[in-house]
């Protein structure tokens, strides 16, 4: 029978049409893949389930009763569950008080049940695969994958019948999101209904019985994953047909351009060496926590130094700004608390570490910034409405290219990518990869680190793996091979 | 919600303080028929202007998601100062210069504390709210110095073109600083800072440069307001500027600016503080007992905050 029935929903926000006339359906034991290109309306639609947003017009049935959901807290209490693209965390609180949130559990004098709280938790953890990680620990502490399999925690802490998950696997590498699809089949079969967004579509076909594809606003279509393949779903998101997402290969061999030395940052990295050439694309694999963001950060001057250094034209960096002014550029991989400022403009995010350049002894002229600011806006295909719309009514893979823009704009000598296309959509992917492949022929050093193997594979000239803080392998991009990288990422052959 | 409304409700959510002076004045010409003569609007204008400048600085500072308490005492002592150097016999521009430089540098002080020292802006600048009051005792000896230079006088009391010299100095600085924030590198990293400091931080712009910056305006900018204030009364008081620092911070926030940063401007504090000063002006000319006036002006604060929320919901 239909758990979730959608009829003709339109959503618009002031003038901005996001939403014209979706039908869609949820059967119960049935996992649901919603796709489309960045910015087609999917979380918009997801929201309007969960009663973040109400609907323009348009009709929402559960098991074949209309409801009008007023908020959250009711969808919640009609069995929805959702994890939100952006992470809903308190990051000064600890886990087991966010999964608990606003529902603490509580003994029989009315106090706060820490102890079951704890219990519980630790149970919901293990399920999602951070067993390892105390209830007790701040989430502040927690690198991005694990905030995300916390809020996957929490969101089956919830019991639900109906469970939304946008792009819950965006930044999770292979054995994590091997582990999610495991436990999606889980639920399904205990007669959870799911619906999932993502941009990987090699997902779809694990786990999926239907995808349902929105372009711009409109519902385009939907299959049976067992009667498509991914070409046609591709098509049918970008509206064309998309061939090699990943450009050729230059080969490279310029001088050397950033050395790190025996870096070591207490309890992160220890000994850590590496070179970056001139021209080369860099690739560091790893299991999570392993280090690759340490090492990132390391590099930018952000973490104290216990031993070593990192070397750019003869000057050791030390800090952030010192970073930048030798050309080292940083992504980090958290782009909602340390990429973006939220209520900021397209324009001002993407300039924010380009006015130093653009300001003539202070003063900004606005020619200049409205032009960079449209040239990244049309080179990166951001969907926005004007450049000075804040920056978080845009979607998460439209948000991400603000923030590859703001960087590529400096363009530095070293660039350091963490999760560059994380929430970007295939079509898009292709275009930023193009424009990294070239900004390396340019000789560019660029570092790449992506839970996305397929992305490490098809751009690095090289790939160093990563396992507990060290470098424990390096291999050349011709004998680089998944299995032998994950060898590596386990301890390996060093190790 | 359809787009009509909509529309309206965006238009509201921009213009509200606006929207909320403009109902004060209609009010005001209905209470007192002096209020609309020329007189009492420049006697409103100069009395807010010492508000006025201050609540500029506070508006920067609040802007980075700061507050500065030492602003009053900061006013207190720079005053003092002044009083005292100019007794001494320096000439006057010398004393102009030298307490302004003694406003920069007490609030640059509380900057790097604040941005060096790590401490919270509420305890850092509540310290200098009792230093800054003690040094204005010691400098004055508990009671008030007599300034006899009488050019001095035109600093508060002056006029140019009929207009105040007050009002053209908080309406010059707000201008400068309107530009500033809306045109410059400084300006635009403000903003940055108060919005989201680490992501402000990892684009390199330099935080603890922009809120030493931000405090030592703010203490300057109280320096402007003390020169004023000591001229208008020809002396230097010891309890100058007590609860200065809330009218500022409420002039502030009324002019729509978000206490957590990143959002507002000198533009609505200005509306704020007119706001604050066409409601004291009410109340005086309607006669109303000094003491009905805070609770009325507590409530008008109450009232233009919640208004200002509930308007900003619609928006939405
Ligand atoms: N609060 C808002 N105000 C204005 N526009 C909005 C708001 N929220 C979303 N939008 C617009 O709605 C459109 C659809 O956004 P949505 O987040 O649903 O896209 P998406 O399909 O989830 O994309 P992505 O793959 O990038 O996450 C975008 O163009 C976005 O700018
Ligand atoms: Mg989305």
């Amino acid at each position: 029978m239909s758990l979730l029935t959608l009829k003709d929903v339109h959503k618009s926000f002031g003038p901005v049409q996001v939403l014209e006339g979706i039908d869609f359906e949820l059967n119960r034991d049935e996992i649901v893949a919603l796709l489309g290109e960045n910015g087609a309306g999917k979380s918009t639609l997801m929201k309007i389930i969960a009663g973040v947003h109400s609907p323009s017009s348009g009709k929402l049935l559960l098991e074949g009763k209309e409801v009008a959901i007023q908020s959250p807290k009711h969808s919640q209490q009609l069995g929805i569950s959702i994890i939100h693209q952006e992470f809903n965390l308190l990051r000064d609180m600890s886990i087991a008080e966010n999964i608990f949130l606003g529902r603490m559990k509580k003994n029989r004098f009315g106090t706060v049940d820490w102890k079951r709280m704890f219990s519980e938790t630790e149970v919901l953890l293990k399920r999602v695969g951070i067993g390892h990680l105390s209830p007790k620990q701040l989430v502040m502490e927690c690198s991005i994958a694990e905030q995300q399999l916390i809020e996957i925690a929490k969101a089956l802490s919830f019991d639900a019948n109906i469970l939304i998950m946008d792009e819950p696997s965006a930044t999770l590498n292979n054995e994590e999101t091997d582990n999610l699809m495991q436990l999606m089949k889980e639920l399904n079969e205990q007669h959870i209904g799911i619906i999932f967004i993502t941009h990987r579509l090699e997902e779809v076909f694990r786990v999926a019985d239907k995808a349902v594809v929105l372009r711009d606003g409109h519902l385009i279509g939907e299959r049976r994953v067992t009667d498509t393949d991914k070409d046609e779903i591709i098509s049918m998101m970008v509206g064309r047909e998309l061939k090699d997402i990943y450009p050729e290969r230059n080969i490279q061999s310029g001088d050397n351009l950033l050395d790190v030395s025996s870096l070591s940052v207490k309890g992160k990295l220890h000994d850590v060496n590496l070179t970056l050439r001139k021209g080369e694309i860099l690739g560091v694999a790893g299991l999570m926590g392993s280090g690759q963001t340490a090492l990132s950060k390391a590099m930018f001057g952000l973490l104290s130094i216990e031993s070593g250094e990192v070397r750019i034209n003869g000057t050791s960096v030390r800090s952030p700004q010192q970073a930048i002014s030798e050309g080292i550029a940083l992504l980090t991989d958290d782009r909602k608390s340390e990429g973006l400022v939220l209520e900021l403009s397209v324009a001002e995010n993407i300039l924010m570490p380009n006015y130093r350049t653009i300001s003539n002894r202070g003063y900004l002229p606005k020619k200049k910034m409205k032009t960079i600011v449209n040239q990244w806006i049309k080179e990166l295909s951001i969907k926005t409405s004007t450049p000075e719309v804040e920056v978080r009514t845009l979607s998460g893979g439209n948000q991400q290219k603000v923030v590859l823009g703001k960087w590529l704009e400096t363009k530095p000598q070293v660039l350091i990518l963490n999760e560059p296309t994380r929430g970007v959509d295939v079509g898009a992917k292709s275009e930023i990869y193009k424009l990294i492949k070239n900004l390396a022929d340019e000789g560019m050093g660029i570092i790449l680190i992506s839970s996305e193997m397929p992305e490490i594979l098809g751009l690095s000239h090289r790939v160093l793996v990563m396992n507990e803080g060290r470098i424990t392998g390096e291999l050349d991009i011709h004998e680089a091979t998944q299995e032998k990288i994950f060898a590596y990422a386990v301890g390996g052959e060093n190790g | 919600m359809n787009d009509r409304l909509l529309q309206s409700a965006l238009f509201l959510d921009k213009f509200r303080v606006l929207i909320i002076f403009i109902l004060l004045l209609f009010v005001a010409s209905m209470v007192s028929d002096v209020f609309f003569t020329v007189t009492n609007l420049m006697n409103v204008l100069r009395q807010v202007s010492i508000v006025g400048i201050i609540a500029v600085g506070m508006t920067l500072v609040i802007l980075t998601s700061g507050i500065d308490l030492s602003v009053g005492s900061v006013m207190a002592v720079t005053g003092a100062v002044a009083a005292g150097i100019l007794t001494a016999g320096f000439p006057l521009p010398v004393v102009i210069v030298l307490t302004l430089v003694a406003g920069l540098v007490i609030g640059a002080f509380n900057g790097v504390v604040i941005a060096k020292g790590n401490v919270p802006p509420f305890i850092a600048t509540l310290a200098m709210m009792v230093i800054a009051r003690g040094v204005t005792l010691v400098i004055t000896g508990g009671s008030p110095t007599v300034i006899s230079d009488a050019t001095y006088r035109f600093i508060g009391g002056g006029r140019i073109l009929g207009i105040p010299f007050p009002v053209i100095l908080m309406l010059g600085i707000i201008a400068v600083m309107y530009w500033v924030l809306k045109n410059t590198t400084f300006g635009r990293n403000i903003y940055a800072v108060g919005g989201n400091e680490e992501a402000a931080r990892l684009s390199g712009i330099n935080v603890t440069k922009i809120k030493i910056s931000v405090y030592a305006l703010t203490g300057m900018f109280a320096a402007v307001s003390a020169l004023i204030y000591t001229s208008r009364l020809m002396s230097a008081q010891p309890n100058a500027g007590q609860m200065l620092e809330l009218d500022a911070i409420a002039a502030v926030i009324i002019g729509g600016t978000r206490l957590t940063g990143g959002k507002g401007g000198v533009i609505g504090t200005l509306i704020g503080a007119l706001i604050m000063g066409v409601l004291d002006n009410i109340l005086n000319l309607a006669n109303v007992s000094p003491f009905y006036q805070d609770i009325a002006k507590g409530l008008v604060i109450l009232v233009a905050v919640l208004l200002d929320s509930k308007l900003s919901k619609i928006g939405k």
